[in-house]
């Protein structure tokens, strides 16, 4: 289990993240929605260890984040941040195969030479193994960076243990085809029993993925729980101030929003 | 669509389309040739040529013992080329890796010790030794006089990226960006500071300076070797090991650090290492421009960005180039010589210039 605490952050002596308690736990898909500023990024940060917060704790399987080793923590969790710059000429093939390094040297040659590959295949780019990252577009460099993700994930699973996958606005660059095998590949790993969490913008694709829905405004967690629950037009209206109606998918339960204008009245 | 773009499309019908691990081995075999050969025709080649025979056997009998000690072919190799190859070798090999490391460490291709202000810092100490040399009494002279000027560069060297790494340190996390701008305004105050000392020099001392500053490895005696060797020596064998950590750091600290780096640690390791092997380097021949930066430039389109065998390549490479102008510093106004700062110089930039402008679309900074 992945257990924060009380967590606060204070950032230029504002405080981005007001005390929050939460649990991340196997075979789940979280999605956390809310407006720029909310302090989502900031939540994503003080789970995965990249900063320490002000208050409280973060503690993965009962062992504060600060206190694993950082080699023992890749091979637990990888990290998909929200853009990536690469000012050097790798090859696609080079940028997923860093992902490797969380195996360590123990990791078995034979499955060194095979993850990348695998992994790039999973995004549909094994074709595109010998170009140059740079000349791709933005949203194909997007997908070779979920691609490393999971070479990460792959190549840490020799520890056995319960493993999670943050991705931070991982859709923000891709076509809706994209967009949904990427969180197809979101949903199918939390299927077999990995703790994903994505931060989304789009209330309707979170909707239709999300297992748990975490919707935040002001440093705060306004609503958290199945998508059906959290989704009401009120929440939506006051957290994103639009004006829209909410409707479901004849045959399920999930909700989805029509937005019609910009500062909505409530 | 690029050479580069051409040769990687053909790759890509391999099983490992992308995969440059074997194409950078065999470069790092062929390479090692080439500083063999390179090395020892630097022995042969001077002011008195010999043939490569003849070269060869002064230095098998020099390095036997053999009684032909005394012959001239047998004093100039072994007392007078072998310890300014070997000099030659290892300051080369020194620049291009810590190029590599800077690069890595600052995620920019542009990056150079002597960008961050190492290389002027030590350039101050040495302006500062010769024009106050003589004014302090002899007390004051903890080595002797030859070893004065090197010894006070690498301290020099080693002062300004550790004043560099305290002013972008706080609470524990050096930013890279306070460290890369800190080291201009400290390498503008270093050479203010140079400016002003040779301004109250006389004119021996600004001709000692002006040489020194150009970079020579003329000096080169098997006493000096040694005295700098140990420092470049011990970079050169522990920086490969940062090789795959380096990798990671490109991508960004953060993205280093969910990947298993400890970032903070290998900062500061390779921030030592570089002044190691940068001091090390500056103090045995003076501060010699673009080894550091367009070696690693120019291997890293051919085998790639990745560490491990890009150290291994660019230390190889740089030791090969800077051996080869010393050749031509020496040989070309023979009997008297070019400071190879000046060949480094007249053949590498107009080889970046030409680079830069071929692979620009990959020159995403």
């Amino acid at each position: 289990m992945l257990d924060a605490r009380d967590i606060s952050v204070t950032l230029g002596g504002r405080q981005v993240l007001s005390p929050m308690t939460l649990s991340l736990g196997p075979g789940t898909f979280t999605v956390v929605v809310g407006p720029n500023g909310a302090g989502k990024s900031t939540l994503f940060k003080a789970l995965t260890g990249e900063i320490a917060p002000d208050g409280g704790t973060v503690q993965l399987d009962g062992t504060p984040l600060d206190e694993w080793p950082r080699d023992r923590l890749a091979r637990r969790r990888a990290v998909l941040p929200q853009a990536s710059h690469l000012a050097f000429p790798f090859t696609v093939y080079e940028v997923a195969a860093l992902g490797l390094m969380a195996g360590g040297s123990s990791l078995p040659p034979a499955l060194r030479d095979r993850l990348p590959m695998e992994a790039l295949e999973r995004v549909g780019l094994d074709t595109h193994a010998g170009r140059f990252y740079q000349h791709l577009s933005g949203g194909e460099q997007q997908r070779v960076q979920i691609a490393r993700v999971f070479c990460q994930l792959d190549a840490g699973r020799s520890d056995g243990a319960q493993q999670y996958l943050f991705l931070d606005e991982p859709i923000s660059s891709l076509d809706l085809n994209h967009q949904m095998a990427t969180l197809d590949l979101a949903r199918e790993a939390a299927r077999d029993g990995l703790g994903a969490v994505a931060i989304l913008h789009d209330l309707n694709l979170a909707s239709l993925y999300a297992d748990r829905l975490i919707v935040m405004a002001d440093g705060r967690i306004v609503a958290d729980g199945p998508p059906a629950d959290v989704l009401t037009t009120e929440i939506v209206r006051s957290v994103f101030k639009v004006g829209l109606t909410l409707n479901h998918v004849p045959e399920g339960t999930r909700p989805f929003a029509l937005p019609h204008s910009v500062g909505a009245a409530p | 669509m690029t050479t580069a773009d051409a040769t990687l499309a053909a790759e890509a019908r391999s099983a490992r389309a992308g995969d440059r691990r074997a194409r950078a081995r065999l470069v790092v075999a062929a390479l090692a040739v080439l500083v063999a050969v390179t090395g020892f025709l630097s022995l042969a080649v001077g002011a008195t040529g010999f043939t490569p025979g003849t070269a060869a056997r002064a230095l098998l009998a020099g390095l036997s013992g053999a009684d032909t000690a005394g012959t001239l072919a047998n004093v100039i190799v072994m007392e007078i080329r072998l310890p300014r190859t070997l000099l030659g070798l290892l300051v080369g090999a020194g620049l291009a890796m810590s190029g590599v490391v800077m690069q890595g460490l600052f995620r920019n291709p542009l990056a150079d010790p002597a960008l961050v202000g190492v290389s002027s810092g030590a350039a101050l100490a040495a302006v500062m030794i010769i024009v106050a040399g003589g004014l302090l009494p002899s007390a004051f002279a903890v080595l002797p006089q030859p070893f004065m000027l090197p010894a006070a560069a690498f301290a020099g060297g080693l002062a300004t990226t550790i004043a560099l790494y305290r002013i972008a340190t706080r609470n524990g996390r050096t930013s890279v960006a306070t460290m890369l701008l800190a080291g201009i305004a400290l390498g503008a105050l270093s050479g203010a500071l140079t400016g002003l000392a040779i301004y109250a020099s006389d004119d021996q001392q600004l001709r000692d300076f002006t040489f020194w500053s150009l970079g020579s490895l003329a000096g080169g005696t098997l006493q000096k070797a040694a005295l700098t060797a140990p420092f470049i020596l011990a970079a050169l064998l522990a920086i490969p090991y940062l090789g795959d950590r380096l990798d990671g750091l490109l991508l960004g600290e953060a993205e280093a650090g969910h990947l298993g780096v400890e970032v903070q640690i290998l900062k500061r390791v390779a921030i030592g290492l570089v002044a190691l092997a940068v001091g090390g380097a500056v103090a045995a021949a003076g501060p010699i421009g673009f080894i550091g930066i367009v070696v690693p430039h120019l291997l890293r389109l051919v085998i790639g960005p990745r560490h491990r065998n890009l150290l291994l390549a660019s230390a190889l490479l740089g030791a090969a180039l800077l051996v080869g102008a010393d050749m031509v510093a020496r040989t070309v106004v023979a009997p008297a010589e070019l400071p190879i700062g000046i060949v480094t110089a007249i053949l590498g930039a107009p080889f970046f210039l030409w680079l830069l402008l071929r692979q620009r679309a990959l020159l995403d900074v």
